[in-house]
């Protein structure tokens, strides 16, 4: 079963023809918005975070017919945010691989929970593997920002 | 500009989602495959119907593996797709290729296989055993590389032996004799981006691959080699790697991507692992069994080792077999051992077959070896950072393989010990009891790497100038997450005396018009890419120094390069902008000169030989990086979890290039060895077949699990070295499985001497030692 659907991703209402068992991060990438990646398709890896009505989803889990008429923000729709930049400076990335859903998810732990103690910031990023940083790198870059917001 | 922490040429792409990896390029129209592969880690198989399958919508082909070459790079024993028989859980058995990967998938499943499984083999040791079923009945017929040694009617594909000295004397001046087994299964590398490739035929013959890939200019040669194809028709692009650290550097999936284009008359196809694909098709973590001896006078000067390495390279040899030789040559670890005897075994079992994993042989050799010297110490009831000490590896010692090493070709060792005793301040403590059920400990090991890669292994760069008089660097070294593109620009801008941001990286690898790089691996990137940036970097200043010469009226020896200009020495004031003469240089009445400036450089590897068959005397890289490290560990007492408090690596670096990237590259390895140590395993059943093949169930450390990590160096130049930089990309991972290993032992006090290191392992091993039996 296809359907014609709009979704609002960045801003932009995008028209697509979807199937109705495709997920969300099929159809984001087959819209060329392929900054979301696939790592298992299971929800393990956190790869394909991207933001749904602001909450950190992981695209494979998620079917795009759900999102009709909620707001998806990808990482296409970052533009030069503090934690963008943070992760520039602080090396929290190597291949690179990761780094759109890692982003994706401290971007909205940062703008949301901008008090975020240790516990907070584990549990939320704990969502997401990363292979070839320490994780200390990625924790330096959203302290960082965490320290920004609060002055 | 050498030294700073410039931030990384492709950092903005990265943040922004705008980095393209191979999966990003596949473009609409493409065909797709899917892999179907064997239930069974060893089976017949009698009968493929593939009938149902063709009939299925959009399908356009269906592979089986009839009538395909052999391959493998030292010993050619692997069909690309199984025929008659299969070795592992997880081979490809046929290919299906389809409009959509889901009809791929779909049709996938029509596909009717009836296999006849045949007996097992579950590690090196079965294999080794009388009787054991032979996996490759025509070992002996297989074309294979000159210093490749299978003995055939055995499941020995490879066996490197390593005799130093005369284990006769060092047995006699030795005092003590410990002994010790070590184990552990395959595991997986785990890049985020699962392995894939794409491969199209064009019209006039070229065939061009993409893949996600350490070797594109190896997929080059092998395609050429295996299938007839001129090697200088086959064009691979590499674009970002989503990490790889050495399991991207076999050639797999681009040979079924070739066979697919081929077969739908040279369309588009792409190849694209699951991830529970990824962890069992596709080569995985080597796994290995061994016996450590060591004998050593009573004040700890080691006089004797005898090792035997079983690894367990799987189903196929492939790469497997350079990393047994690469273990072997170098298992005495960082340390002066005057009589060895070493014998390491690449073993065929029914297995995911092995691929290089970052540190190449060594954190599995240095487990064993690192283990063993703890356990010596305490025979000895020595320091366990003296005894290290007392037996450190210094110029003027030979190494395993007779290499004389002299001041540059080997690091400071006892240096990289005194750094980690005091950051992980060894001598206030190494055991204590915080309450009844917590106890601390810190374990600590050294380790040491070379590279064994071809001993005629190149790298090329080439520097084309743009009209402002700023600089495209282009290199073959594949930007898979080390930073080295970007460390590759800081030498060229510290060598022009110029602007870091004037130099722009070209990011991906195109092997029609980006010069080879043998292949991104080994921690060599930046010595030999780096070594032919600066050739190239002194081409242009030859060039450059010749057209203005020529303008300048002088002569091109009084000239320097620097600053965007080219000037007089002894007078800057006499000068012309690079920028006017980039493109050639063109006098007030027209009249031109010179052309585009091009530099082109290239470096080899110098003076390696391969290994004796009998002895393994030879040279197999140009120096060895040593390396000293530490865990300290929480250890609970009541139910054997523990913590991992701090991880410390200290590394003879010979001279920091990028600060922050050094540092990333170190603890990142860190962490990838901590992982592998302290939980990553692949779980068989009976039948050898993979129970833990998803991250649900495999499962790498996770962000909150990670320590502190302390990353150190010590600065001793690699002379020929740009800048004197030693080779840093995985020495920071070798000791990590040994500190913990070490740390936890300690902390239990009971010998661990398995991978990983789980809370089960250590009960049991515990409840083994005290009830002597498990």
């Amino acid at each position: 079963m296809k359907s014609e659907v709009i979704l609002h991703i960045n801003g932009e209402q995008r028209s697509t023809v979807i199937r109705q068992a495709d997920t969300l991060l099929v159809v984001l990438r087959h819209l060329e918005l392929t900054g979301a990646k696939p790592g298992c398709l299971n929800g393990d890896c956190g790869a394909c975070t991207v933001l749904v009505n602001d909450t950190p989803i992981k695209s494979c889990m998620m079917l795009a017919i759900e999102t009709v008429g909620q707001e998806i923000t990808t990482i296409e729709g970052l533009h030069d945010t503090a934690i963008q930049r943070a992760f520039v400076e602080q090396f929290a990335f190597q291949c690179g691989y990761c780094t759109p859903g890692f982003v994706m998810n401290a971007y909205a732990l940062t703008t949301q929970k901008p008090d975020a103690d240790e516990e907070t910031i584990r549990k939320w990023l704990e969502s997401n593997i990363c292979r070839c940083t320490s994780y200390q790198e990625i924790e330096q870059a959203v302290r960082s920002v965490l320290v920004q917001k609060k002055r | 500009m050498i030294g700073k922490s410039v931030i990384r040429k492709e950092a903005w792409e990265k943040v922004t989602g705008k980095a393209k990896y191979t999966l990003d390029t596949v473009s609409s129209g493409t065909l797709h495959a899917k892999l179907v592969t064997s239930p069974y880690a060893h089976a017949r198989i009698r009968d493929i119907r593939t009938e149902k399958a063709y009939a299925a919508p959009g399908v356009r082909a269906i592979l089986t593996g009839e009538g395909l070459p052999l391959t493998g790079e030292d010993l050619r024993d692997r069909p690309p797709i199984a025929w008659e028989k299969v070795r592992y859980h997880g081979e490809v058995v046929a290919v299906v290729v389809a409009d959509t990967l889901m009809q791929a998938e779909q049709a996938a499943q029509l596909i009717s296989i009836i296999y006849e499984p045949l007996r097992v083999v579950g590690s090196p040791k079965e294999a080794l055993a009388e009787g054991a079923p032979l996996l490759h009945e025509n070992l002996a017929t297989y074309q294979k590389g000159k210093y490749t040694y299978p003995e055939p009617g055995t499941n020995i594909a490879h066996r490197t032996k390593i005799r130093k000295g005369s284990m006769e004397k060092g047995w006699a001046e030795s005092d003590v004799v410990v002994e010790a087994s070590f184990s552990f299964s395959p595991s997986d590398h785990a890049a985020m981006e699962t392995r894939c490739a794409t491969a199209e035929i064009r019209a006039d013959g070229t065939v061009v691959i993409t893949a996600s890939t350490q070797a594109p200019f190896m997929i080059k040669r092998l395609i050429g080699e295996y299938f007839g194809e001129e090697v200088g028709k086959v064009v691979v692009h590499t674009p970002f790697v989503g990490g790889a650290y050495g399991g991207k550097a076999p050639v797999q999936l681009e040979l079924l991507a070739y066979l697919a284009a081929k077969a739908v008359g040279g369309r588009k196809v792409s190849v694209w692992n699951t991830r529970e694909q990824d962890m069992v098709t596709s080569p995985v973590h080597i796994g290995m069994e061994a016996t450590i001896k060591l004998g050593a006078t009573k004040d700890g000067k080691i006089t004797a080792a005898e090792m035997v390495f079983l690894f367990d390279g799987g189903a196929y040899s492939d790469k497997a077999i350079d990393v047994t030789r690469a273990a072997a040559a170098d298992c005495t670890g960082p340390y002066h051992i005057n009589n060895v005897w070493c014998d390491s075994l690449c073993v065929y079992t029914n297995h995911p077959y092995a691929s290089p994993f970052r540190s190449f042989g060594h954190c599995e050799q240095a487990f064993a070896i690192e283990r063993t010297i703890d356990m010596l110490a305490e025979k000895l009831q020595m320091d366990k950072l003296a005894i290290r000490e007392r037996n450190a590896i210094l110029p003027g010692n030979t190494t395993p393989t007779q290499v004389m090493l002299n001041k540059s070709n080997v690091g400071n060792l006892p240096a990289c010990i005194a750094r980690v005793r005091e950051l992980i301040e060894w001598d206030e403590w190494q055991r204590i009891e915080i309450n009844s059920r917590l106890v601390r400990a810190k374990g600590v090991s050294c380790s040491w790497k070379t590279s064994t890669i071809d001993t005629d292994a190149s790298s090329g760069a080439i520097i084309t100038f743009n009209t402002d008089g700023s600089i495209n660097l282009i290199t073959g070294v594949v930007e898979i997450g080390t930073g080295t593109k970007t460390v590759l620009a800081q030498i060229l801008a510290e060598k022009l005396k110029m602007d870091i941001n004037d130099i722009h990286v070209k990011m991906d690898i195109d092997t029609q018009t980006t010069p080879e790089h043998w292949k991104t691996v080994a921690s060599r990137g930046t010595f030999m890419a780096g070594r032919a940036v600066l050739s190239a970097a002194d081409d242009a200043i030859r060039q450059l120094k010749a057209i203005a010469a020529c303008i300048l009226r002088v002569s091109s020896e009084d000239l320097e390069v620097g600053y965007g200009n080219v000037f007089l020495r002894d007078d800057p004031s006499v000068y012309i902008p690079i920028k006017e003469i980039a493109y050639g240089y063109k006098y007030p009445n027209g009249n031109a000169i010179g052309g585009q400036i091009i530099g082109r450089g290239h470096y080899i590897l110098r003076h390696l030989t391969p290994l004796d068959k009998e002895t393994g005397a030879g040279k197999p890289g140009p120096e060895w990086t040593v390396c000293s490290h530490a865990v300290e560990v929480e250890f609970d007492k009541r139910d054997y979890t523990y913590r991992i408090i701090k991880a410390v690596s200290v590394i003879d670096i010979g001279k920091v290039l990028n600060e922050k990237a050094a540092l990333g590259q170190v603890m990142g390895a860190m962490s990838m060895g901590l992982s592998f140590a302290s939980r990553e395993t692949f779980f068989f059943d009976r039948y050898e077949r993979v129970l833990n093949a998803q991250f649900r169930t495999y499962r790498p450390l996770r962000f909150g699990e990670h320590p502190e990590y302390i990353a150190d160096f010590v600065y001793t130049p690699q002379i020929d070295a740009p800048y004197g930089s030693r080779g840093v990309g995985e020495h920071g991972l070798i000791g990590m499985p040994a500190a913990l290993a070490n740390a936890l032992s300690t902390a239990a006090q009971v010998p661990l001497n398995q991978l990983p290191l789980l809370p089960e392992l250590i009960w049991r091993t515990k409840e083994g030692w005290f009830n002597d039996s498990v």
